[in-house]
């Protein structure tokens, strides 16, 4: 019985060259073997091809001609792209992860909803944003009901790339229904801003849940929805260590113009991990560490060995503590 | 100052003394002959300045009196713009959809137009707009950001509405990266670009360079220019003087300055000294001047002014909605809003990120508690 799968990574952009990158420092399980785009003179083909995958620029016909197949793809193209794909990978048995926000599988969070999904063929990673907030919004609503959860996810201009930018309204739409599919928000609504500031600004969400009123005061509702924040904060830390409260949550009580809800706001930043791209794009950072390690947990379950993923602490490398919370403070 | 480029040509031109007795009874005739037009903003800016609780029978009131007075083009929308009603920016009292059909009911002669921010409404926004009559889609982004809007001009075009870009926070952008970005706008299908001074910061030479640089780029291709002032550094009616010799043929106001900040470029203001300079705008004075005085006046909780928080705005160059959210803030956490909104110019953040408003609350909350020894 094999111990490891291989991998194809389509579409050799920043998220293709990150995703490339995290795999093979630190997935135990996934070897990455093809690298597939559409431009003869791409850099990250170049790049691919250098760390020692097969490269080509002709495409997914040139994957699926391949003698033997990659276990897994990592899709990293568009939306229309791997709409097109998705059943030519199905047809030939290839287990799909789409960072597109074309959502033909499930929306996956992996703190949230992955063991539910360990037997899907085709997930989706929803979106930067999305990976950044569900979450935290599941976080709130595992406790109290969340009748409405809006996010905004600011990042920098630059780490925005022209697929993004084509089609901002599949962010705000897909990041929008996973608030309210896996973040378990009745109603969702997320917002996207670029900000062109130099030094580029890091990935910054702001979450905002109504809840009941009674939440919005002091006590020991109010206490186990922190607790719950918490704990969610330092499970997505085992996979993107960058991920912290910029500050402690903050509980407004009930208003008649909030429809009678308190509210709960919950700053988040991501800091990038630094495995190809700069600090600054946490927001495509979080999306390849949430792919990678999806793809890790779904293979090592399907090849029934254990999965390896090396953490940040693994790897010797310095991991902040998680932001202090006030709570008795 | 810098160099200005206004020539001898372009000087005010009057005949004669005008008394108030001229001006009442020569009012310009609404609806007639205008060399520029002016869209009254007033139930789009305003709604910031009215924290998002218009009602319908204001919308109406405004809505007929810019109409007789003709205005040709009024903005009716959440103050961010179609699906602005929410946390981070303030729920509307009435769902703005209701408020534009209320508009379209109430105009016999002015177009409808809504705001659209691309991030923060879609194309589905605007189709319900439209839908419920909306004629004019005023499309809008960050002024380095124009590429994200590409989608929603197609959308609005295909939807057969007429099409404005907004390049917001203008004075964050070289002339130069200004015109790129309008030139994007231009190729999406924008029928006119806007400079928007969303934080009241450019100063005479700093708009008029931004606008003949705008105009150079697309004028050509018969694509108007536009400009949208705000009043923070007291500066609105003259920039859009200053835009129209430039070559700007459309110019944003509100009726009492009601906008964000320290407001928006009076309409009755700007109406009364585009003809004072032999301009014409197709605005009756005395309706516009009614319509400010006897239908907005009144039901202005708070009239725009250039207090210390909407002065630093300008200075620093902050988007001008941020001011209430500051004010809220600055009540919350008990730390000066002038603060809060100097600290966002220093950071840099730009329109939409009404949610940082709290972390540098925060922030200045422990940089007090710090300087004052507390521990945390």
């Amino acid at each position: 019985m094999r111990s490891t799968a291989t991998a194809a990574i389509v579409g050799p952009g920043n998220i293709g060259t990150d995703l490339m990158f995290k795999l093979k420092r630190r997935s135990g399980v996934i070897e990455p073997r093809f690298m597939v785009g559409v431009d003869p003179d791409s850099d990250g083909l170049r790049r691919a091809s250098r760390i020692g995958l097969e490269a080509s620029h002709e495409g997914v016909d040139w994957l699926l001609a391949r003698d033997e197949l990659p276990d897994i793809v990592f899709e990293c193209t568009s939306a229309k792209a791997h709409q097109r794909n998705a059943h030519r990978y199905a047809e030939a048995g290839i287990l799909a992860v789409d960072l597109t926000p074309a959502a033909v599988g499930p929306y996956l969070c992996p703190p949230v909803n992955l063991s539910f999904n360990l037997d899907a063929v085709n997930v989706n990673m929803i979106t930067c944003g999305g990976q950044a907030t569900v979450p935290v919004v599941h976080a709130v609503s595992s406790v109290v009901p969340v009748p409405y959860a809006e996010i905004v996810a600011s990042v920098s201009s630059r780490s925005a790339g022209p697929g993004t930018r084509a089609n901002i309204d599949e962010f705000t739409e897909t990041t929008a229904a996973a608030v309210e599919t896996v973040g378990g928000a009745r109603v969702g609504k997320a917002i996207i801003i670029l900000n062109p500031v130099e030094p580029p600004m890091m990935m910054r969400n702001s979450v905002f849940c109504a809840i009941p009123p009674e939440a919005g005061e002091p006590g020991e509702l109010q206490d186990r929805i922190r607790a719950s924040i918490d704990a969610m904060v330092r499970t997505v830390r085992e996979y993107v260590p960058g991920y912290r409260l910029r500050a402690d949550p903050q509980f407004d009580p009930a208003r008649e113009a909030w429809r009678g809800h308190a509210r709960v706001f919950i700053p988040i930043e991501v800091k990038g991990r630094g495995d190809y791209l700069p600090d600054y794009a946490g927001n495509l950072d979080i999306i390849t560490a949430a792919a990678a390690r999806v793809g890790d947990l779904m293979v090592a379950h399907r090849l029934g060995v254990q999965a390896s993923w090396r953490s940040s602490s693994d790897l010797g490398e310095l991991v902040e503590p998680v932001a202090a919370h006030a709570a008795g403070a | 100052m810098g160099d200005m480029t206004m020539r001898p040509e372009d000087a005010p031109v009057v005949d004669q003394e005008v008394t108030e007795t001229d001006v009442l009874v020569h009012t310009p005739v609404a609806g007639g002959p205008a060399d520029l037009r002016i869209t009254d903003s007033t139930l789009r800016d305003g709604s910031h300045a009215m924290s998002h609780q218009f009602t319908e029978a204001q919308v109406r009131g405004v809505v007929a009196a810019l109409d007789r007075a003709g205005v040709q083009v009024i903005e009716v929308s959440h103050g961010d713009g179609l699906g602005g009603s929410s946390f981070n920016y303030g729920f509307s009292l009435v769902d703005e959809l209701d408020l534009v059909a209320a508009a379209v009911d109430e105009a016999t002669r002015a177009k409808i137009a809504v705001l659209l921010l691309p991030g923060l409404a879609t194309v589905k926004h605007l189709k319900r707009a439209h839908a419920a009559g909306a004629s004019v889609a005023r499309i809008a982004t960050h002024c380095t950001e124009a590429d994200v809007s590409i989608q929603h001009f197609g959308e609005a075009r295909a939807l057969g509405m007429e099409t404005v870009g907004f390049l917001m926070l203008a004075h964050r952008a070289s002339p130069d990266v200004l015109a790129r970005n309008a030139r994007i706008m231009v190729d999406a299908g924008a029928d006119c670009v806007y400079v928007v001074d969303s934080a009241g910061a450019l100063v005479l030479a700093d708009a008029q360079e931004r606008i003949s640089a705008v105009v150079a780029e697309v004028g050509r291709d018969g694509a108007q220019v536009g400009f949208h002032g705000h009043q923070n550094l007291g500066l609105g009616i003259a920039n859009s003087v200053l835009a129209f010799q430039a070559g700007a043929r459309q110019i944003d106001g509100a009726l009492c300055a009601l906008g964000a900040g320290a407001g928006n470029s009076p309409t009755e203001v700007l109406a009364a000294t585009f003809e004072r300079m032999g301009i014409r705008t197709g605005i009756g004075l005395g309706e516009v001047l009614s319509a400010a005085e006897e239908v907005v006046r009144p039901f202005i909780p708070r009239l725009p002014w250039m207090d210390r928080a909407s002065i630093t705005q300008g200075y620093a160059g902050v988007y001008s909605s941020f001011l209430l959210h500051a004010q809220r803030a600055a009540e919350r956490y008990g730390v000066p809003a002038h603060a809060i909104l100097q600290k966002v110019g220093e950071y840099g953040y730009v329109g939409g990120q009404e949610d940082m408003i709290i972390d540098i609350a925060l922030e200045l909350v422990e940089g007090e508690l710090a300087s004052a020894g507390v521990p945390r």
